[in-house]
C-alpha cells in the first residue's frame, strides 16, 4: 500500500466538494496541503460527443441505471470530475425561506443560504436566457400554464455561451455549462489544489483514508489518473466527504461510523420524477435549444414542482409506459413531442435510507408513501391539463391506463390520471436530486452533523453536500450545496490553526 | 470478460424485443448483433447473479404463456405475445413486474441507441445547437 500525507482531504468533486476546494484553496498559500479524490474520471472537452450510450457509461453511476433496493426507481448519480454538476442543466434556485425554516437546523439561518448562494450566482454567471434561446418545448409549456391557470417561471441558468445543443444531461459538448469542473476546480488547481480523478475511498480511518486508484479502461473515455493505480493510505489531518447523499453516507457506514451515529443513512430524500410527454399536430423545436428553462413551483401547496424537459432517445423510450405499437408510435413523433418533468417534494421518513451490502457498496431503500404518490398524481394532472392547453393532440401519463390519453378525453384527466394505476415495476420513476443521509441538527440523537457539516463527535470529519439535507429541499439543489459548502469551508478557516497545527 | 448471457436464450429474447418494439422484426442479422452487443455491454458490468437472473426471466417469460396458451411465448402469434406480457406488466408480484421492466428497458437501449433509429424516429440534436437548425 502506498503512503501519502496531506492536511485536508475532500472526498468528492461536485457541488460540495469543488466549491470546498475553490474555497480551502486559499490556505494553500500558508502550505496547507489540499486533495481532492474523486471516482469518476476528468474528460477532455473533445470526449463531450452528446451520444446517449457512451456519455451515460463515462458521467453516471451505473451508466444511470442505479437502482433503489426493491428497483422501482432509477437514481442519476454523476461521477467525474465536477461530479453531478457535470450532467445537470444548470437550474441555478435559492432555496425557499419556508424550506429552511422548517428544517429547523440550530445555527442555520435563511439569510446566510441566501447570502451565500448569491455569490455563487455571480460566479456562475448566472442568468435568464433570451427570447430568442427558447424553443418551443419550453414556449408551448409557458403557454399552457397561461390557459390552465398555472404560474409559469423561467429558471435562471449558470452557461456562459450556450449553443442549445439540448444535450445538458450528456455533459455540455460546449463547455457552456458553468459547473464545478469549468469553473471552482479549475481555480482550486490553479491555487495548489490536487486533484485525483479515479480514485475510490473505500473506507475512513482515523484521520486516514483507504483509496483505490482504478487504471483507464481500454478504450474509454477520459484522462488516465493523476496517481498511479493501487491502493493508498492517505493520512490527512481533516477528511471533508462531499460524494452524494448516497456516496457520503456509504462511505461513513462502511468506515463503521453507523454504530455511533444512528441517524447515519436515514432519511434519504430525493424529489422522485416522471417524464411526462405530450404528441402535437406539428413538428416542434424540442431536440434543439436548453431543455429546462421555465418551471411550475407547486410545492408548498401541493406538493409537486414541473419543469420543462428534453431527454434523448433510449431515455424517452425508458419512460414511457408500455410497449409496443403504442410505444412506437410515440417514439416515431419524436420531433412533435413535448415533454414535462414532474418531480414530486418528498418529505424524509427514517425508512428511506441508505445502507451498504456485505462488499461495502450503497444501498438505497426508498418506500413511496401515500403523500408522496397523491403528490406524483396530482404532477401528472396538472401536467396532462398544461400540455392539452398548450395544444397537444395525445398525452402520454403513467398513472393512466392505457397510459395514452387522447385529447377528445382531455376533460377527463382528473378520472383518467389515478392513484390506482401508479403501479411500481410497471411504471418508470426516476430521481436525480438526492438529498439527505447526513443530516445537520442539534446531536447524534437527531443527526449526523452540525449546522457547519461537523461530524458530532469527531471534529476532524467533515459533511458538504446534499446529504446535509434534513428534508427536501422542493427545489432543484446544486445552488444551495454550494451555499453550505461555503459554509463548511468557511468554519473549516477559521479552526485551521487548531485543526491543522503548525501547517 | 463474462461469459454472455444472451446466446442460451437467443430465442425467446427476440421474440420479447420484437414485442416490445415491433419494429424490431425487421432487423437483420448484422443488426440484431448490433443490439444484443449494446446489451451483452451494458450486462457485463452488472454483477453474476443478477445476470444469471436475467437468463431464468428469459427462460420463464417464455414457457409461462403454456399454461395459458398451451404455447411458449416464441409460438404465439404477435397479439397474444402482447397480451400475455402486458398481463406481466400488471402482476401482482413486483419481482416479475420489475423484470419485465428491466428487460424491457434493456430492449431500448439495445434499440434505440443506435444512430440509424435515431435519425429514422426524427431526433436531431447535435452539439452545434441552433446554429445546425439555421
Amino acid at each position: 500500500m502506498i503512503a501519502k500525507d496531506y492536511d485536508i482531504v475532500i472526498v468528492g468533486s461536485g457541488a460540495g466538494g469543488g466549491t470546498l476546494a475553490q474555497e480551502l484553496s486559499r490556505l494553500c498559500r500558508n502550505g496547507v496541503r489540499v486533495l481532492v479524490l474523486e471516482q469518476g474520471p476528468k474528460l477532455a472537452d473533445s470526449e463531450y460527443t452528446g451520444c446517449e450510450l457512451e456519455m451515460a457509461g463515462a458521467l453516471y453511476e451505473d451508466s444511470g441505471g442505479f437502482l433503489t433496493a426493491d428497483g422501482t426507481m432509477t437514481l442519476a448519480l454523476g461521477r467525474a470530475y465536477g461530479g453531478s454538476t457535470v450532467v445537470y442543466t444548470g437550474t441555478s434556485l435559492v432555496a425557499p425561506e419556508r424550506v429552511i425554516g422548517a428544517w429547523s437546523v440550530p445555527g442555520l439561518a435563511y439569510e446566510d443560504v441566501a447570502r451565500r448562494s448569491q455569490k455563487y450566482i455571480r460566479e456562475n454567471h448566472v442568468h435568464f436566457l433570451e427570447p430568442h434561446e427558447i424553443n418551443d418545448n419550453n414556449r408551448l409549456f409557458v403557454e399552457g400554464c397561461a390557459k390552465a391557470g398555472y404560474h409559469a417561471e423561467q429558471f435562471p441558468l449558470n452557461v456562459r455561451g450556450c449553443r442549445g445543443s439540448s444535450l445538458c444531461n450528456l455533459g455540455c459538448p460546449n463547455a457552456a455549462k458553468q459547473g464545478t469542473h469549468r469553473v471552482q476546480l479549475p481555480m482550486a488547481e490553479r491555487s495548489g489544489v490536487e486533484v485525483v480523478t479515479r480514485a475510490e475511498v473505500r473506507r475512513i480511518e482515523e484521520r486516514a483514508l483507504l483509496v483505490r486508484v482504478t487504471d483507464k479502461a481500454p478504450g474509454g473515455k477520459g484522462f488516465p489518473s493523476e496517481w498511479a493505480p493501487g491502493e493508498y493510505r492517505v493520512r490527512a489531518k481533516v477528511v471533508v466527504v462531499a460524494g452524494s447523499a448516497v456516496g457520503s453516507p456509504a462511505l461513513l457506514l462502511r468506515s463503521g461510523f453507523g454504530a455511533r451515529l444512528p441517524k447515519l443513512g436515514r432519511g434519504f430524500t430525493c424529489h422522485p420524477a416522471h417524464i411526462l410527454v405530450a404528441e402535437h399536430g406539428r413538428p416542434i423545436t424540442n431536440d434543439v435549444g436548453h431543455p429546462k428553462s421555465f418551471y411550475v413551483d407547486r410545492a408548498a401547496d401541493e406538493g409537486f414542482v414541473l419543469e420543462t424537459c428534453m431527454y434523448f432517445p433510449f431515455t424517452t423510450a425508458k419512460n414511457l409506459t408500455g410497449f409496443g405499437a403504442a410505444h412506437s408510435v410515440l417514439m416515431r413523433a419524436f420531433p412533435r413531442l413535448q415533454m414535462i418533468l414532474v418531480l414530486a417534494c418528498d418529505k424524509a421518513v427514517p425508512e428511506n435510507r441508505v445502507t451498504v451490502d456485505a462488499d461495502g457498496n450503497p444501498v438505497v431503500h426508498y418506500t413511496f408513501t401515500p403523500p408522496t404518490v397523491r403528490a406524483m398524481v396530482r404532477a401528472t394532472r396538472a401536467s396532462a391539463k398544461i400540455f392539452f392547453a398548450a395544444g397537444a393532440v395525445r398525452v402520454h401519463a403513467p398513472s393512466a391506463d392505457p397510459p395514452l390519453i387522447e385529447r377528445k378525453d382531455a376533460g377527463r384527466v382528473d378520472e383518467l390520471i389515478h392513484e390506482r394505476h401508479f403501479l411500481l415495476g410497471r411504471i418508470s420513476v426516476s430521481a436525480a436530486h438526492l438529498m439527505g443521509g447526513c443530516a445537520m441538527g442539534k446531536s447524534e440523537a437527531d443527526s449526523v452533523t452540525d449546522a457547519w457539516g461537523r461530524v458530532h463527535g469527531a471534529p476532524w470529519l467533515r459533511v458538504a453536500d446534499a446529504s446535509l439535507f434534513p428534508d427536501s429541499l422542493e427545489i432543484n439543489p446544486y445552488l444551495t450545496i454550494m451555499a453550505l459548502a461555503d459554509r463548511v469551508a468557511e468554519k473549516l478557516r477559521e479552526e485551521a490553526p487548531a485543526l491543522l497545527g503548525a501547517a | 470478460m463474462p461469459d454472455r448471457v444472451l446466446p442460451p436464450v437467443r430465442t425467446p429474447f427476440r421474440a420479447l424485443a420484437q414485442t416490445f418494439v415491433p419494429e424490431a422484426s425487421s432487423l437483420d442479422e448484422r443488426a440484431w448483433a448490433e443490439v444484443e452487443a449494446i446489451v451483452e455491454d451494458a450486462l457485463a458490468t452488472r454483477p453474476p447473479k443478477l445476470r444469471r437472473q436475467l437468463a431464468t426471466l428469459i427462460k420463464l417469460l417464455d414457457v409461462l404463456p403454456l399454461l395459458r396458451y398451451g404455447r411458449r411465448f416464441t409460438g404465439l402469434g404477435t397479439k397474444h405475445r402482447a397480451q400475455f406480457l402486458a398481463g406481466v406488466q400488471r402482476a401482482p408480484l413486483l419481482l416479475l413486474r420489475r423484470g419485465v421492466w428491466g428487460l424491457r428497458t434493456l430492449v431500448f437501449m439495445g434499440y434505440y441507441t443506435r444512430p440509424d433509429v435515431r435519425s429514422a424516429i426524427g431526433y436531431r440534436a447535435a452539439a452545434r445547437g441552433w446554429e445546425a437548425r439555421r
